[in-house]
């Protein structure tokens, strides 16, 4: 590693200890969202790491799919429960931490397993050799997607799309009626007892805060239908000043 | 594909490579500059009135201005924001806006101070999976910025935009299979050299045409600009920004403009490549030239987003959903298997242009046939679909229906009934009538 490229073990230090910091934050950190963040931050260090280890399409691919749509529509989700509910603490499935803690040691024994056997036994013939075989990392993916792992790769795609199916039977709910058309809404609109368009705006001789101001119809009576519900219950509505109004009309030259 | 192609990239000194990158950075700015100055210009003029001609020669010092306006501004930063992430989200948004320029090809090789070097900061195989690595990564500082406001109207706007940029996303991703097929390569400059006899947007036209709406969409511009949408969600993700922080949304929102107009001009359009009158000039595509076509055409897509944003009303959220999933994305699949296969009959089995012609016919032929019959059943299914419904709508409404409480189908009444005998009781407008 002396002679060797220093550019890449900066990158490794740099990627792979803002990765672990990713993954202890995601434990750490008390809101979700916070903790998505970290996988994020997580998911596109490994990306680096990817692509410095001559893999940019595992890479890139890794920021497309697990940074960009799955972790977004992990955030989507947490944004739709609602930005300030809190999480339940009470543990409802019992003996979950044994079961998680088995699991762990076992992952962690089959995982220095695997990357002991892969330092001791496997003699490494370099990136370059790896991915000169089908002319480039792009081309060999390829090539092994759709000849050695073909099957793993359509029954991996079968195993999606079945769960997509899934969640589209979940969502689904059969329409009774038909969907009323914009035309129909429209005509309900205008039938129906409420205001058929929007309401009108508030005053524009506001010299405060102009939601709290009537605006004036061609008389000069104030609009009821201009002012929120809410600020006439709490009698926060502003009355016309028809001084102020006449004084505001001579300086802008509005009518006479 | 061979590592040769890629040889005259990463082999700069670091110096070109600081100054690529700096030249990169400030035309970016500038271009920012001067396009919201353009927008609003044309918009104007489209509109019968005249725009910004105060500031400086037309008027083009006018956004200079407003960007110092901006930056001197008070900053208000609402007192139920998450701080950390109401930070760091405008930060994520301007990154990765400018990361993504890094491997758009402006030019050829050319000599900067006796270096060859192409007009390029760099390539790789995957250039253009970077780009939309790169944009996914813009979507957190949007929504990011959404969420962390503490207030519903940036919520709600951050919601539409991820479901927005998902659901663009894959149009988007699929308008590139069919140009990758063509190209065999997914380096933005392999792509470039693919299309000299003739552009990708000429013989991979619905590719290039879905490509040109998804960007709309993913760009968050009219008429897709509902997670900003200023009649529904005041300004949506960034209503409760100000100052510094809402002038780098400005300048993400115009960068990604360009960007995903320089990455049309690039698949589709030739990139550096000069229009065909000009090509038949021997020296169209050397030396500086190029990048004057470049700028040329990434231009007009920018006046199209701006033409469109004049002319045409915003979409309805669900209207512009249903388009997405419903029309770009299965019209992508189709495209790029009618590609795919087009390609396969054409390289394996050798067929000529002709014998195509005909077997693309016979399966039009064979498919006006199918949908024909399938259209038939279709119709069949929904007679008896209404003949169900009127029977079940006309009977008159039974509460324990199959032996549990059911409310009453859309169109039945349910009829009151007293809480203590559970009798039936007269309804009150009748007492009233």
């Amino acid at each position: 590693m002396i002679e060797g490229n220093w550019g890449e073990e900066i990158v490794f230090w740099v990627s792979g200890g803002l990765a672990v910091l990713g993954a202890l934050g995601m434990i750490l950190s008390k809101k979700a969202v916070h903790s998505a963040l970290c996988v994020a931050l997580t998911m596109i260090n490994l990306a680096i790491l990817y692509v410095a280890n001559s893999a940019p399409f595992l890479g890139m691919v890794q920021v497309i799919v697990y940074t960009g749509a799955v972790m977004m529509l992990f955030l989507f989700v947490l944004m739709v429960v609602g930005v300030d509910s809190s999480d339940s603490l009470i543990e409802t499935l019992k003996g979950q931490r044994l079961v998680a803690i088995v699991l762990a040691l076992g992952l962690a024994i089959l995982l220095v397993a695997g990357v002991g056997a892969g330092l001791t036994d496997v003699v490494p013939v370099g990136l370059d050799e790896t991915n000169g075989v089908d002319g480039g990392n792009v081309q060999g993916i390829a090539r092994l997607l759709f000849t050695d792992y073909l099957v793993a790769f359509e029954v991996t795609s079968a195993l999606l799309i079945t769960a997509a199916l899934g969640a589209m039977v979940l969502a689904h709910r059969e329409r009774w009626l038909p969907r009323a058309s914009q035309q129909e809404l429209s005509k309900a609109r205008f039938l129906g007892p409420g205001h058929p368009g929007n309401l009108p705006s508030s005053g524009t001789y506001a010299r405060h805060n102009a939601v709290d101001t009537p605006a004036l119809l061609p008389d000069g009576s104030p609009s009821d239908l201009s002012i929120p519900g809410p600020l006439v219950a709490r009698g926060d509505v502003r009355p016309i000043d028809h001084h102020e109004v006449e004084q505001i009309e001579s300086l802008g030259g509005g009518p006479k | 594909m061979t590592e040769s192609q890629f040889g005259v990239f990463g082999i700069d000194p670091w110096w070109l490579v600081l100054l690529k990158v700096l030249v990169i950075f400030v035309m970016l700015v500038l271009l920012t500059l001067f396009t919201i100055w353009w927008e609003r210009r044309v918009v104007s003029r489209m509109q019968n009135r005249i725009g910004p001609n105060r500031v400086g020669p037309f008027g083009l010092l006018q956004s200079l201005m407003d960007g110092f306006k901006l930056a001197l501004k008070e900053e208000i930063i609402p007192k139920a924001a998450h701080v950390g992430v109401y930070w760091i989200a405008p930060v994520i948004s301007a990154t990765a806006a400018f990361l993504a320029f890094a491997v758009i090809p402006f030019g050829p090789t050319v000599a900067i101070f006796g270096v060859e070097t192409p007009l390029q900061l760099t390539d790789f195989p995957v250039s253009v999976l970077y780009i939309l690595a790169i944009a996914s990564i813009g979507i957190y500082g949007i929504v990011l910025a959404g969420w962390s406001s503490g207030s519903t109207y940036p919520l709600l706007g951050g919601l539409r935009s991820s479901a927005q940029m998902i659901s663009y996303e894959i149009a988007m991703g699929m308008s590139f299979v069919a140009v990758f097929l063509y190209a065999g390569s997914m380096s933005t400059s392999e792509i470039i050299s693919a299309q000299e006899p003739i552009w990708f947007a000429v013989i991979l036209l619905p590719s290039f045409l879905i490509y040109v709406t998804s960007m709309v969409g993913e760009t968050n511009r009219a008429p897709f600009d509902l997670p900003e949408a200023e009649g529904e969600l005041v300004g949506g993700f960034h209503t409760e920004y100000s100052s510094l922080k809402f002038a780098m949304f400005f300048l993400a929102e115009y960068i990604n403009m360009v960007t995903v107009s320089a990455l049309a001009t690039t698949l589709f359009l030739g990139g550096w490549l000069a229009p065909w009158p000009l090509s038949l000039w021997e020296s169209a595509n050397t030396g500086w030239w190029p990048l004057l076509w470049w700028l040329v055409k990434v231009q007009i897509f920018i006046f199209v987003f701006i033409w469109l944003r004049a002319t045409l009303p915003r979409l309805r959220y669900d209207q512009f959903m249903k388009f997405g999933w419903k029309v770009l994305i299965p019209a992508s699949i189709i495209w790029i298997m009618i590609v795919a296969a087009a390609r396969v009959l054409r390289n394996d089995i050798e067929l000529s242009n002709r014998q195509l012609l005909i077997i693309g016919a016979v399966v039009i032929a064979v498919l006006l046939v199918v949908s024909w019959f399938a259209q038939g059943a279709i119709d069949r299914r929904e007679a008896v679909r209404k003949l169900v419904r009127d029977e079940i709508e006309n009977r008159p409404y039974d509460a324990m229906a199959g032996g549990f409480p059911v409310p009453p189908m859309p169109g039945q009444q349910a009829a009151l009934t007293s809480r203590r005998s559970g009798s039936p009781v007269v309804q009150q407008e009748a007492i009233d009538g």
